[in-house]
């Protein structure tokens, strides 16, 4: 584990009101979950679970097929689909588009994938100005922070919080309710989409039979990011992809109610190509950038690629007991919390930070939730084995490997297993004093019993094994 | 566990031979060294009629992953597969084989139940051992408000992030306390050790007991 994992947990566990606002705020969201896929409410859910399962692991199997029929469809209706194999990619190929159309001001609905390239960043670094106007991307934007959460990115910010913020970035007086500092950002925000040249989206799903790009939203800032200026660019992973139009039927009931426990968000867009000649609304230009980024990568592996299944509802970081201490900012990556915890290490290599698939006591909370049913704990397995395995090539983490072989060898001789635990037992405190261990004898104060001590007592190895107690019975 | 499987009528054999089923190399991502302590546990299990594990953990390990061990060792991943249907988390044998759910065990206590992660969602078991504890005299059963949330222990995970798994733990305190019960029981000795030690730590007077230990007293 890097060092500074390791510090951004200690941070965020020793900081007691993040806590509770994590623990709060991820609460609520699982408590709204569960009353939307009840089984009263939604008696399907499990066979809609399965389902999609189904559809994304066909879609994943046959991408090759689905997105050559994506973009006959995109260029049929006059859209024009752009290929990015990396970050580099995106930003040039919007900077370009910026350059040749003259344009200075973009705006953006919320998207992880132009997180995941850091966009705003690039296009910022060539003096453009790129406004995020999701309220928690913009409050994010203004703090200049990643988000917290793939759904709800200022999760961790408190009102106050952002309060001071507004004061201090807009020049507004100090305002601490919700309602008004969400009339304050639209204020600001409404000039954005007026004067913006270009808009940015992401997209929650692309549709292969009708070229078009799916987009769930709460506060109509996406709506008017792809409607109000004259380019409209969406930013999409590969696996966003869904063979039917129809399909949606099962990934609209599970998105919203997974995520913020609604049974659809309250907007939800079909965006096929530009304006046509006689629509009132709509950009002149369409533009969908598919980005790769190690997806196809992921496609090479039989076990693993489920990973890409994921339709970023966010409902395994809720749910997750780890996240819930160590929030959003602890994980090396944009994406947190489990999904976080088994695509960061495929996209950007195990050893980006090894320590990351370890920090999961693999209760399985995550894959119970997951509305595509990826199973989270197995990918984790999988890649702590890669991890064990590069570590062994590369030389690093030799005494754990050492201690596990002794173990390993132990655990086949149970003649020194049974005389190691007499060992043990032999060195236990009195009868008498047979509380719980804070203090263990010099001998055995390695660093896992330190570790353990830290949090928790110890049991006193028993005066007597189970295997005496068996024979003489 | 012997006891009140003699206690219902069955012959119980205790391999002397055996160790571990080899979890704590896997889940840390030592595949040749589960490997290996999975095999031994083949060898010494091989004849058994049924194999009673009183842990969900560890019976999740064998019927779920065992398997995996061997993708290129057909004779022992016949031996896997062939053992998979004997193996049983000791509730579900009384329930689903025995077919028995009142062992005629007597407790005067206040207990809640921990849900066990591997045993909740790997093998499904949720109402099972609430309806043998309903059938302890004396016994009084209090649900948590998070019977289901992990109490933090994960092995390997408990000493190489000790702050998340100890806040985890006392996340799970809180639940426990709030129940009112005087006693939790679960169905692994792991999660058991984790909560003790938490409740020890804190200095509350709340013990643990295994569910066995609770169907053994009488």
């Amino acid at each position: 584990m890097s060092v500074v994992f390791d510090e951004k947990i200690h941070q965020t566990l020793d900081d007691s009101k993040l806590q509770l606002a994590i623990y709060t705020a991820t609460g609520r969201l699982m408590e709204k979950r569960r009353e939307a896929v009840a089984a009263g409410i939604l008696p399907d859910y499990q066979e809609l679970r399965t389902q999609a399962n189904d559809l994304k692991k066909h879609t994943i199997e046959n991408l090759d097929y689905y997105l050559e029929q994506f973009e006959a469809n995109v260029t049929a209706h006059g859209g024009k689909v752009v290929y990015c194999k990396d970050a580099t990619e995106v930003a040039d190929f919007v900077l370009s588009l910026a350059r040749e159309r003259g344009a200075g001001l973009i705006v953006k609905s919320k998207s992880m994938t132009t997180e995941e390239v850091d966009l705003n960043e690039r296009l910022e670094h060539h003096h453009l100005e790129s406004v995020e106007t999701d309220l928690g991307e913009y409050i994010l934007q203004l703090a200049h922070e990643r988000p917290y959460h793939i759904v709800a990115p200022a999760l961790h910010k408190t009102r106050y919080q952002v309060a001071d913020l507004f004061t201090e970035k807009l020049g507004v007086p100090n305002e601490t309710v919700i309602e008004k500092q969400t009339m304050i950002a639209r204020g600001v925000l409404r000039q954005k989409f007026l004067a913006a040249d270009i808009g940015i989206s992401g997209a929650n799903f692309l549709v292969a039979d009708s070229g078009a790009v799916v987009l769930v939203e709460n506060e109509g800032n996406a709506r008017l990011t792809t409607s109000a200026p004259k380019i409209h660019v969406a930013v999409a992973g590969l696996e966003k992809m869904i063979p039917r139009a129809q399909d949606l039927a099962v990934f609209l009931k599970l998105l919203g109610r997974s995520a913020t426990g609604q049974e659809l968000t309250v907007y939800t867009s079909f965006l096929s190509g530009p304006r046509r000649g006689e629509e009132i609304d709509g950009p002149d230009e369409f533009y969908v950038v598919l980005l790769d980024n190690g997806r196809t990568r992921l496609l090479a592996d039989r076990d693993k690629r489920q990973s890409l299944y994921c339709i970023r509802c966010g409902a395994c970081l809720n749910h997750c007991p780890v996240y819930r201490k160590i929030g959003g900012h602890s994980f090396p990556w944009v994406y947190s919390g489990p999904i976080g915890a088994i695509i960061t290490p495929q996209f950007l290599g195990v050893t980006h930070e090894p320590g990351l698939p370890f920090a999961s006591s693999l209760c399985g909370a995550c894959a119970e939730v997951c509305p595509v049913k990826i199973d989270i704990p197995q990918v984790l397995l999988d890649l702590r084995s890669e991890v064990k395995k590069t570590e062994a090539r590369e030389g690093h983490g030799k005494l754990e490997r050492l201690a596990f072989r002794i173990w390993a060898w132990i655990m086949r001789h149970p003649g020194i297993y049974e005389m190691l635990g007499a060992m043990a037992a032999s060195v236990a405190p009195p009868a008498e004093n047979a509380g719980w261990l804070r203090d263990v004898p010099a001998a055995f104060n390695l660093p896992p019993v330190r570790a353990w001590l830290s949090q928790r007592d110890l049991p006193p190895p028993p005066a007597r094994s189970f295997r005496q107690m068996w024979r003489r019975r | 566990m012997a006891e009140v499987l003699e206690r219902i009528g069955y012959e119980v054999d205790f391999p002397e031979a055996q160790t571990c089923c080899g979890q704590p190399a896997f889940n840390t991502g030592y595949r040749a060294e589960a490997r290996e302590v999975a095999r031994h546990f083949l060898g010494v299990f091989r004849d058994a009629e049924y194999v009673v594990v009183p842990s969900g953990s560890c019976t999740s390990m064998i019927t779920h992953h065992f398997a995996e061990l061997f993708p290129k060792e057909p004779d022992m991943l016949a031996a896997a597969h062939a053992l998979e249907t004997r193996v049983w988390e000791f509730s579900k044998f009384l329930l689903e084989v025995a077919k028995v759910d009142d062992v005629g065990a007597r407790l005067e206590e206040v207990v809640t139940f921990h849900d066990s992660c591997h045993a909740l969602r790997e093998l499904g078991i949720k109402q099972g051992p609430r309806r043998l504890l309903s059938h302890v005299q004396g016994l009084e059963l209090r649900e948590m408000d998070i019977p289901e949330e992990c109490c933090g222990f994960g092995g390997t995970f408990s000493v190489k992030f000790p702050g998340i798994s100890g806040g985890m733990a006392r996340t799970k305190l809180d639940s426990i306390v709030r129940s009112g019960a005087r006693a939790v029981v679960a169905l692994d000795a792991s999660c058991l050790m984790q909560i003790q030690g938490a409740l020890s730590r804190a200095g509350l007077p709340i013990r643990t007991l295994h569910l066995a230990e609770v169907l053994a007293s009488r």
